[in-house]
């Protein structure tokens, strides 16, 4: 047992966890929705982000957690600036990416990545494996012949494949090998920050462990930043140094692992919490769960004040008519982020 | 007593690629009103195995090969067509993973619903209308009579799934197929379905077979597992006992291989390292020997008996007296 972790239960970290690399400040991004045969026109927007602000420190895995259509995954994509934010910044060491493009911000794309959920479709089948790990090489002008074939082969031999596999091709791996393939693409231009979207989701359990422990021992040796989206909460526990909890484009609660799991505040993150079933018979039994009634509301008519109110258990008069405050409960050294009147 | 006993079970799908064993060789007993979960991971004929009890297995390429179904007294491999649709959706019913490609489009759920009243219960007209809404009520759907006349589309996912199970429940079968009923739906509304499902099988007394590769559900609800690996059930035992003393190595990783919710980080997950093995190729002996750090010499050449282990527990491995989960004193403290 000598190699487990302390009693705090933390996995031995080589890196460190540092300043602040990635400040998201009040950002929204809207998807408008249009009708009209000929003449389009605007009649409604999809409001998948409105309005969070966080921040990401250099070195952290930060998860974010929610459901389906909570915007997640598309918050991932704006910091990235794949889908440009409608409001709101995003500060990369400083720079705003929301104000840069062309070639500025090509060089910042270089330091940040992104790792898919459905490792069938991100890859593309025409092209070898050899070819689509050293297209973002190229692409940034990194190394060129046999340096960047050597490099392909090292980051293969990084994510545990057999170099050899760089002639081969995408339908000859299976679904956690392609995985693998798409981190060597994404370590390929050595970013500082990785989008991570739904890794292991469509992994098998027993490959979904090799996954994350694999991602856990490039984070340590590159001294990577990810923010790791996922819906699977246990995974999230697992992997995250920090948590946020999204529900319909807004952050409900963000703080540390162990407190968000073991102390939420927040009335949707309890009932997530207690929705997750524990794989102990014995446990799960005696536990209380807090069951949600009715479905998530559509992100094109959120509702008014708090847009949690239509399940909360704990909603009052105010919940409806006032959206609540994105508010620090906790100290400055341990930061407990909340957005709720009644917390 | 036993509900369902299927013995010897083998369903065979011949491919260009060779005769696939998705099912090799499974026998379990079903008892009334027990929940039987059926785990595994993709590929390992947890859904081919009850498919093959509804006699679903499309036909070519699958085929039932060998072994007996016995439902009531009854090998429902020897049924015919008539007899067969006596007991689907009637005896037996079936929920399945994707709702929005189990029901029909173009039909009202009304109709859908009223459909297997008329045929096998016997109702009509306005009393069949009546119990398509009472049973729509049952499952939680709000204003469920003013719901009947909506098409499939207008409901979303986690209310498509609960008009499965009201369809499934409507002829109050003695057992109930539940083939990943939850793995689309995120996870407030599958704990929505999962409760309803397991109230209603309380009800009405229906045993369930609940097949998911998720361990947390079927830690909850389950009464016995059956842990399947390659075509094949390879462990049996209460839901407590399998979790406490998993008697073999597949069972066992895949307990160490799940991060869970109320631990705090462990120094690193313990992952089945290797692949699957391919279901057209199976080796002689114990298809789980390359990934096992249990092995002896005598896997390699002989498939193990399926033996008891302990009271109500059986296990299909050579080892499985050295075969424990050293993690589990930890974990439960």
């Amino acid at each position: 047992m000598a190699q487990q972790a302390s009693s705090s239960g933390a996995r031995q970290r080589v890196g460190t966890i540092g300043e602040t690399l990635v400040d998201v400040q009040d950002m929204q991004m809207f998807f408008p929705v249009s009708a009209g045969l000929v003449f389009q026109k605007k009649v409604a927007d999809v409001k998948a982000v409105d309005g969070i602000s966080f921040q990401v420190r250099r070195g952290e895995t930060l998860g974010l957690v929610g459901e389906s259509g909570c915007g997640k995954s598309t918050t991932g994509k704006s910091i990235l600036q794949l889908n440009r934010p409608t409001a709101g910044k995003v500060l990369f060491e400083g720079t705003d990416l929301t104000k840069i493009k062309g070639g500025e911000l090509r060089r910042f794309r270089r330091k940040m990545q992104m790792i898919f959920q459905d490792p069938y479709a991100s890859l593309n089948p025409r092209m070898s494996v050899g070819s689509i790990i050293s297209e973002p090489i190229a692409i940034h002008k990194l190394a060129s012949g046999k340096e960047r074939k050597d490099r392909v082969q090292n980051l293969l031999q990084t994510v545990g494949l057999n170099p050899y596999f760089a002639n081969r091709f995408p339908h000859e791996f299976s679904g956690g090998q392609r995985q693998r393939i798409g981190i060597a693409r994404a370590l390929a231009v050595e970013p500082d920050f990785i989008v991570c979207d739904e890794p292991v989701s469509a992994l098998d359990v027993s490959i979904q462990a090799q996954i994350i422990n694999l991602l856990q021992d490039l984070q340590d040796q590159f001294n990577l930043t990810y923010l790791f989206i996922a819906h699977d909460l246990a995974v999230v526990r697992h992997i995250s140094d920090r948590v946020a909890v999204m529900y319909l484009g807004h952050i409900m609660e963000l703080t540390d692992r162990d407190s968000i799991f073991e102390n939420p505040l927040h009335p949707y993150t309890k009932a997530l919490m207690s929705a997750v079933p524990i794989p102990d018979p014995e446990i799960e039994r005696k536990r209380e769960r807090i069951i949600l009634l009715g479905d998530v509301p559509s992100p094109l008519r959120p509702p008014s004040g708090c847009v949690f109110h239509t399940r909360c258990p704990i909603a009052i008069d105010e919940c409806r008519s006032r959206r609540p405050d994105w508010r620090n409960v906790g100290t400055a050294d341990k930061e407990h982020w909340v957005w709720c009147h009644r917390v | 007593m036993a509900l369902l006993e299927v013995k010897d079970l083998r369903t065979y799908f011949y491919t260009q690629e060779g005769v696939v064993k998705a099912v090799d060789g499974t026998s379990y007993v079903v008892h009334e009103g027990e929940t039987l979960g059926l785990v595994g991971e993709s590929g390992c004929g947890k859904s081919v195995s009850a498919l093959s009890i509804l006699r679903l297995i499309p036909t070519p390429p699958g085929k039932v090969v060998s072994g007996e179904i016995i439902f009531q007294g009854r090998d429902i491999l020897k049924l015919d067509e008539d007899e067969l649709r006596k007991i689907r959706g009637n005896e037996i019913g079936m929920v399945f993973q994707e709702p929005m490609t189990s029901l029909n489009p173009v039909l009202t759920i009304g109709r859908q619903m009223t459909e297997a009243l008329e045929l096998h219960m016997n109702l009509h007209g306005k009393a069949a209308r009546d119990r398509a809404a009472e049973l729509l009520e049952m499952v939680g759907i709000p204003e469920a009579r003013g719901r009947l006349d909506d098409y499939p589309h207008q409901f979303s996912g986690g209310m498509r799934q609960r008009v499965m199970i009201a369809m499934a429940m409507s002829c109050n079968p003695k057992l109930l197929l539940a083939d990943e009923p939850t793995t689309a739906l995120d996870v407030t509304i599958q704990a929505q379905i999962l409760e309803v499902m397991n109230r209603l099988s309380r009800e009405f007394g229906t045993a369930v077979i609940i097949i998911t590769h998720n361990l947390g559900v079927v830690a909850r609800y389950a009464d016995r597992v059956n842990v399947m690996y390659a075509g094949k059930v390879i462990e049996t035992a209460s839901a407590e006992e399998l979790y406490r003393n998993p008697k073999h190595p597949y069972s066992v990783g895949l307990l160490r291989s799940v991060p869970r919710l109320d631990e705090t980080r462990k120094a690193k997950l313990v992952p089945i390292e290797g692949l699957p093995p391919d279901l057209a190729h199976l080796p002689p002996g114990c298809p789980f020997y390359p990934r096992c750090s249990w092995r002896v010499e005598k896997c390699l050449e002989e498939y193990p008996p399926f033996k008891l282990v302990a009271d109500n527990h059986s296990a299909a491995c050579w080892e499985s007296e050295r075969v424990h989960r050293e993690d589990a004193v930890g974990a439960a403290s």
